[in-house]
């Protein structure tokens, strides 16, 4: 009987199901396997460089703006900064938003930006780099990048947030302008970090 | 005379619940323009973003230039700006898309939303103030 409640405990305290995989699946030598993130290499608000490796220890949660995107941008923004808060003291997570206009947004701009949201490089980089880098890479994490010049500024883009794993795996994702889905997107972060903690 | 005087009871209470729509929202239509145009940046609450995006709620720049933010809804604004002791430097867009009337009607609605002790906002003065500061 002791037992029995002992596993029913233990059961309990699992009952939490792990996050699925989301990231799309390829053949690979017969075998099914989920893609990964692939390589990249960008330069964030700080002029240091963004690759794969500074996520090698970390899940994190990526974004696509431009500053001076007027339409759902600043929405997105502040729904980053709402994790950002979230998880200030969490050494096991980063943020990463790409810039989508990389001609006007310079490491300057970037900076200015970041500043003037109060966060710093070593929790939440804002990276450029080669347009089309930036716009394939979008399409790796399942946001849509499109120039169209009748919408503002010119780029039309999903305000989706994708969080991804240390495996480079997708986890989880969201509306980023839908203040709901990222209360439910920030409860998917923090059973991913718990998963992480049962394996150490 | 019984169905006369509940015809008239329902009457008085749509009245009386319209009313009270009206005054819970006295300006609808700014409120709608505001969300879809402005509230993007300066979001639903008034709040701005941080340091990027002033605040339009208690914010001492636009108690002091009510009329003249129509010239910045239509113009835009470039440069830093001075709200509530912070300085903000993010340009700001301005569109055409909007007529007088509705910029009046979005002025009213953040004057009421925000503010206790702010005038009504005026047609003719906002069809003057966008005369003044009309872009070629």
């Amino acid at each position: 009987m002791f037992i029995s409640s002992l596993l029913l405990l233990a059961s309990c305290g699992s009952g939490n199901k792990e996050l699925p995989i989301l990231s799309r699946q390829v053949e690979k030598d017969g075998e099914l396997v989920y893609q990964t993130i692939p390589s990249f290499s960008f330069i964030n608000q700080d002029s240091q460089v963004v690759s794969n490796e500074t996520f090698s220890e970390k899940a994190y949660v990526v974004d696509f703006f431009f500053t001076s995107c007027p339409t759902i941008c600043p929405i997105l923004a502040q729904q980053m900064l709402k994790i950002h808060d979230h998880f200030e003291a969490e050494p096991k997570l980063a943020l990463l938003s790409h810039t989508i206009d990389p001609k006007r947004d310079t490491v300057a701009k970037l900076a200015h930006y970041a500043d003037n949201l109060g966060v710093r490089s070593d929790r939440w980089h804002f990276v450029t780099g080669q347009k089309a880098d930036l716009y394939d890479i979008a399409d790796d994490y399942f946001n849509i990048v499109i120039e169209n010049a009748d919408v503002p500024e010119g780029i039309d883009h999903s305000g989706r947030l994708v969080l991804v794993d240390q495996q480079k795996h997708i986890r989880a994702f969201c509306n980023g302008t839908d203040p709901a889905e990222v209360d439910q997107f920030i409860v998917k972060i923090e059973q991913l970090l718990a998963e992480g903690r049962k394996v150490d | 005379m019984r169905i006369i005087s509940g015809v008239s009871c329902i009457v008085l209470l749509a009245c009386y619940l319209s009313f009270h729509a009206c005054k819970d929202t006295p300006y609808q239509q700014g409120k709608i323009l505001y969300e879809n145009f402005c509230a993007n940046c300066h979001m639903d609450d008034g709040s701005g973003l941080e340091g990027l995006i002033p605040p339009l709620a208690q914010a001492d720049y636009y108690k002091k230039n009510v009329i003249e933010s129509a010239c910045l809804i239509r113009n835009g604004m470039d440069g830093p700006v001075e709200v509530n002791g912070q300085t903000y430097n993010q340009p700001m867009p301005g569109t055409d898309k909007l007529t007088e009337f509705e910029i009046a009607n979005i002025l009213n609605y953040i004057n009421e939303a925000w503010y206790d002790d702010l005038p009504y906002v005026k047609l003719e003065d906002v069809r003057a103030m966008l005369e003044s500061c009309k872009m070629e």
